[in-house]
Formats: structure tokens, sequence, C-alpha cells
């Protein structure tokens, strides 16, 4: 058996319900590890062991009255994009360095309510920006499985929290494959839900129209809990889905009979990694050995174009979201200066870094006069068609399957000075963010890094809007039938 | 076509962001291959495409009007970073 710091969420859940271990002891493990390995990995910005000791007594006295939950007393790590009552949230940026939000997230909330124990706040790209975590104003994360690279972004800090076994699952937030890409760089789990299926209260606004709120976990299992955790209908968001939560647990089954997959071609393209791409086809042949149906000439003709879509829809939402930075109400101030229009320019110029600073220009520009219709206007168009194309695939289809990116984890500082090569590394993911579609990633293999390192591969599963269930299925007959998910980094 | 240094900071002042000489420069030619990859998205037919703005099918959602207790005001001016009685202070906004 794995050690008790690498246990899955539920095979956790299961010592705590025979008292074979206590919330107090995992939390302890937990903190343990934080030490002996997170002055190089740097996955966490703030550590609460006082508030998490307490939460882990608490949840060991619910476990003795006999009313625990799946998640009662199993630590989890939090991306530092979502609000945590009396916790400093960062959103990586110096422009927040100091924020104590007075308010929970909901999809914390809900945490709160499952029992859960708050190990810390994750590192991330600032304000959700990058690809790599190397965005972070507080410096990058590196990937556990190779401290040379990077462990994906831009929610680094979650991703390699778990993957290194130091919290047993982690909450991150994806707009254009800010959970699966790490989470397949880092060799673990990584669901971004249906939009709308988990309310975004509490989650800083990035690019309002594509930001979810998913789990990053070591198992299906453990996501499809996290999952049912954490979604629901919620007033406080208005684009909160009212439709019932399906209980994807009941959807998890050893083979997929009748099963009808697609693979869109356009994901498999010219200049990907070899290793990824005959990894990512071993994985779905071996899904049609387990009862699949496989069409492997399903097109999306319109893929091509989904990275200039998202790269002017998302800078333009978050230059309108990233304006309440004014230096006022909360965050940094610049108070030097001569007038309040210097103050503010000022603020906003030593508080975003440079990622930000890029997207709020870009964004900035697209909806400015004279250039909205050729720039914001028509990416919404094509968005129209991107996602007229996906809703055609799933007439015939019940999931796509595809790569979560096209290469593996990639090395620090090799892509830091070319945005648009940055970019590109999420461009299989930005494509279910346009449409709104639930999506994950799941180990399928490792490729050999020219230093000899083994690299995590993601597969990547799509699904239609709110067809969670779908999505659930094929990825656990997949991950049942290897074992994966069971390797851990040496570390 | 490349953007001026001009544009950049007309831009940067839409945006309410400073930006020093070096970011000015940096963010020029950053901007300019950006921006170029954009022009694909000319290529698209998108004749009698209407846009979407978000992919859920609700539209103005409402809730009940009923009052009910906000944050506490405490609470919301403990991160003031200048603060007067009950108010967040900032300079003179009227020359």
């Amino acid at each position: 058996m794995d050690p008790l710091h690498y246990l899955a969420a539920h095979e956790a859940a299961d010592l705590l319900a025979r008292r074979e271990v206590s919330s107090v002891e995992l939390t302890r493990a937990a903190f343990d590890r934080v030490r002996a390995l997170d002055d190089s990995l740097h996955a966490f910005l703030t550590l609460t062991e006082e508030e998490a000791l307490a939460q882990a007594e608490a949840a060991d006295e619910r476990i003795a009255r006999g009313d625990a939950g799946p998640l009662t007393g199993i630590p989890v790590a939090i991306k530092d994009v979502l609000c945590t009552k009396g916790v400093r949230t960062t959103c990586g940026s110096r422009i927040l360095e100091s924020f104590i939000p007075p308010y929970d997230a909901f999809a914390v909330q809900r945490l709160k309510e499952a029992g859960c124990v708050m190990l810390g706040k994750a590192n991330m790209d600032e304000f959700a920006m990058g690809s790599s975590g190397e965005n972070s104003a507080f410096g990058p994360t590196l990937n556990p499985w190779d401290k040379e690279r990077v462990p994906g972004g831009s929610s680094s800090g979650s991703a390699a929290a778990v993957s290194a076994g130091m919290a047993f699952y982690a909450l991150g937030s994806d707009t254009g494959g800010s959970i699966r890409q790490p989470a397949s760089h880092s060799g673990i789990v990584g669901l971004k839900p249906t939009y709308g299926r988990v309310s975004r209260y509490g989650l800083i606004a990035f690019g309002s129209s594509l930001d979810q709120i998913g789990p990053l976990t070591r198992s299906v299992r453990d996501a499809a809990l996290v999952f049912q955790a954490v979604a629901g209908h919620d007033e406080r968001d208005s684009t909160s889905a009212t439709l019932d939560v399906p209980t994807v647990t009941e959807a998890l089954a050893p083979d997929l009979k009748g099963m009808r997959i697609g693979v869109p071609k356009e994901y498999f393209v010219e200049g990907m990694d070899e290793q990824v791409r005959q990894t990512v086809r071993a994985a779905i042949d071996q899904m049609a050995g387990l009862g699949a149906e496989i069409d492997w000439e399903v097109s999306l003709p319109s893929t091509d174009h989904a990275l200039a879509v998202y790269y002017i829809i998302a800078p333009s939402e978050a230059s309108a979201n990233l304006a309440r930075y004014d230096g006022v109400k909360y965050g940094y101030s610049y108070n030097e200066g001569a007038s309040m229009w210097e103050n503010m320019e000022k603020t906003r110029e030593f508080g975003f870094g440079d990622e930000v600073k890029r997207r709020i220009m870009l964004g900035t520009y697209a909806l400015s006069a004279g250039y909205y219709d050729a720039y914001y206007l028509k990416a919404q168009k094509v968005r129209t068609l991107i996602r007229r194309e996906f809703d055609a695939a799933f007439q015939d289809h019940d999931v796509l399957v595809a790569p979560v990116s096209p290469t593996t984890a990639f090395r620090l500082g090799e892509k830091t000075d070319d945005p648009l090569q940055m970019y590109l590394s999420d461009v299989f993911t930005i494509p279910v963010n346009i449409a709104g579609l639930p999506g994950i990633s799941i180990p399928c293999g490792f490729s050999r890094g020219d230093n000899g390192s083994r690299l995590p591969i993601g597969l990547q599963i799509i699904a239609k809007p709110f067809d969670e269930p779908s999505l659930f299925r094929a990825a656990y007959a997949y991950e049942q039938a290897n074992d994966w998910h069971k390797q851990h980094p040496e570390l | 076509m490349p953007l001026t240094p001009e544009e950049v900071r007309h831009n940067a002042r839409l945006a309410r962001v400073g930006l020093s000489d070096d970011e000015v420069a940096r963010f020029q030619s950053q901007l300019s291959l950006i921006l170029d990859y954009f022009q694909r998205l000319q290529e698209v037919d998108t004749e009698n495409v209407p846009p979407t703005a978000h992919t859920l099918a609700m539209h103005n959602v409402m809730r009940d009007d009923e009052p009910h207790p906000s944050i506490d005001k405490e609470e919301v001016l403990a991160n003031a970073p200048q603060r007067e009685g009950d108010h967040f202070r900032v300079r003179a906004i009227l020359e």
C-alpha cells in the first residue's frame, strides 16, 4: 500500500471511517511533508497549520459521532485565487499581497461544511494568467517529477501539492486549461466542470465567461467526490446553473461498453511531441479494448482559431475585471504621487507583473474604439462557430478524447520571453472553455525527458455541457485498467 | 501592422497602467506579434453568425428584491489602504 501521504482522498476517508487513522494524524503527516519538500517545490504561499489542526480535531469529533461525509477530515490545498475568510488571499500578485477577504468563496464554504482541513493557499500564476506558474509574484513552483521543469499553470501550486503528496487534493480554477494542463504535467487528475456548474462567488475574476473552479486529485473517484461537494446552484453567481447535480460516483464503472468516443483529428497536430502523440493514441486504443467504439475521423475545423479567440476574449474580460485594483478599496496602494490619477497608474505599474499588464493592454486594445468589431466582436462570432462544431460532434459521440497539451512539462525559463509560445501550450484545452464544456485530464503514461526524468502525459476527455457523468465514466474505466495514477514522483 | 510607442502609451493610459520606457519597448514588440497572430480570424467567414458572450442559455437572472444584511462595514474597511472615518480616503479628484 502507498505511504499515508500518497493515499487517494477516498482511501484516506476509508481509514478515517475505520478509525485506523485520525484526521489530526493525516494533517500532521501533510505538514511534515510540506516542511520536508516545500522549501524547494514552493507549492504554498500561505500555510494555516493552527486552523488546520483545529479543523482536524473538529473532523475527528464528527467522525466519532458518525456524522462524516466523504471529505470530512481530509487535508486540502486551496488555490490562492479563491477567497478564504480571514486568511490572506494574494491571487499570486503583489497588488493583493496583504489582502484578507471578509468572506469565503462558495466552493470553500462548501468544503468547510463538508468538514475539510485547509492546509493553506496554493501558489499560482498571477491572476491565473499563465501556463507554467512562473508568473507568480512570489516565485515559481517546481515540478515534483523534475525540479528543472514547471508543473504547468496557472494552478501550479495546487498541482505540485497533490502530485508530491503534500495535500490529498486541491481546488484550482480553469479559464483556458489552468486545471487540466498542470494536472497533465504533474501526473494527476484535474477536472474543469461545465461552465455554470460551480459558483464563481469568491473566485477572483479573470475571464468571467470562461472561469470555472474544479478539483485536482490523485484519482478519478476523488475528483467525483469533490465535484459533488462543490457543484450546485448559488444565487450569488448569476451564471450559476439551476440544474440538479448528478451523483457522478454512480457513473464510475469498469468498462466502456457501448460508449461512443470521438477523436478530433485537429488535436494531433504537426510539431507536437511524438511521445505525447503515441502515448495518447495508445490510450485511445486501450479504450476500444474496454468496449468503446472509437471514431478517429471527427473534425473540429475551427480548432486552429480557438487560441486567437481566447487571447482576445479572456484579456478583454480581464481588462474590465482588473479595473477594480485601483489602490483605493484594498490591496497595494501608491500614495506618493501628485494626483489621484498618478497614484492609480503607479499602483497598477508597481502592483501588477508583466503578463498581467500585457493582458490588460491586449484587452484594452481589443475593446477600444475602432478595434472592437475587428477583434472582440469577431472573436465572439468565431466562438459561436467553435461551439456549433462541438455541438455537432456530440450528436454522434458521448465523449471526445485528445491530448491535454502538445508537450510534456517544459523547463523553467524556456518560454518566459516568448508569450505566444507560452500561449500555445494551452492550444488543446482552450476550446473547451470557449464552448463552456466539461473536461478532465487523467494520467495516461510517461515520456523520457532528455535528462532522463520521467515526465507525465495527460489524456483529455471532453463531454457535452452538464454531462459530467459520461466524462467520469470514461475517465474511471481507463484509470482502473492502468496504474498510472498509482505512480508517484521520487522525492 | 506593428504598434507605435505612442499607441502603446495611449493604450496604457486608457487602462490606467503606468509603464516604464523599457516596458513600452518590450510591449510594443510583444503586443505587435500577438495582434498579428489575431489577424488569422479575419479569414473566417462570420457572415450571419451571432456572437456568443457566454455559453449558458440564461439571460437577466433576477432574485427577489428582499433586503438582507451585507458584509459588516468594519470588515470591508479593514482592507482600506487609507481610511478616514467610515470612508475610503483618496486624493482630490477635482482640480
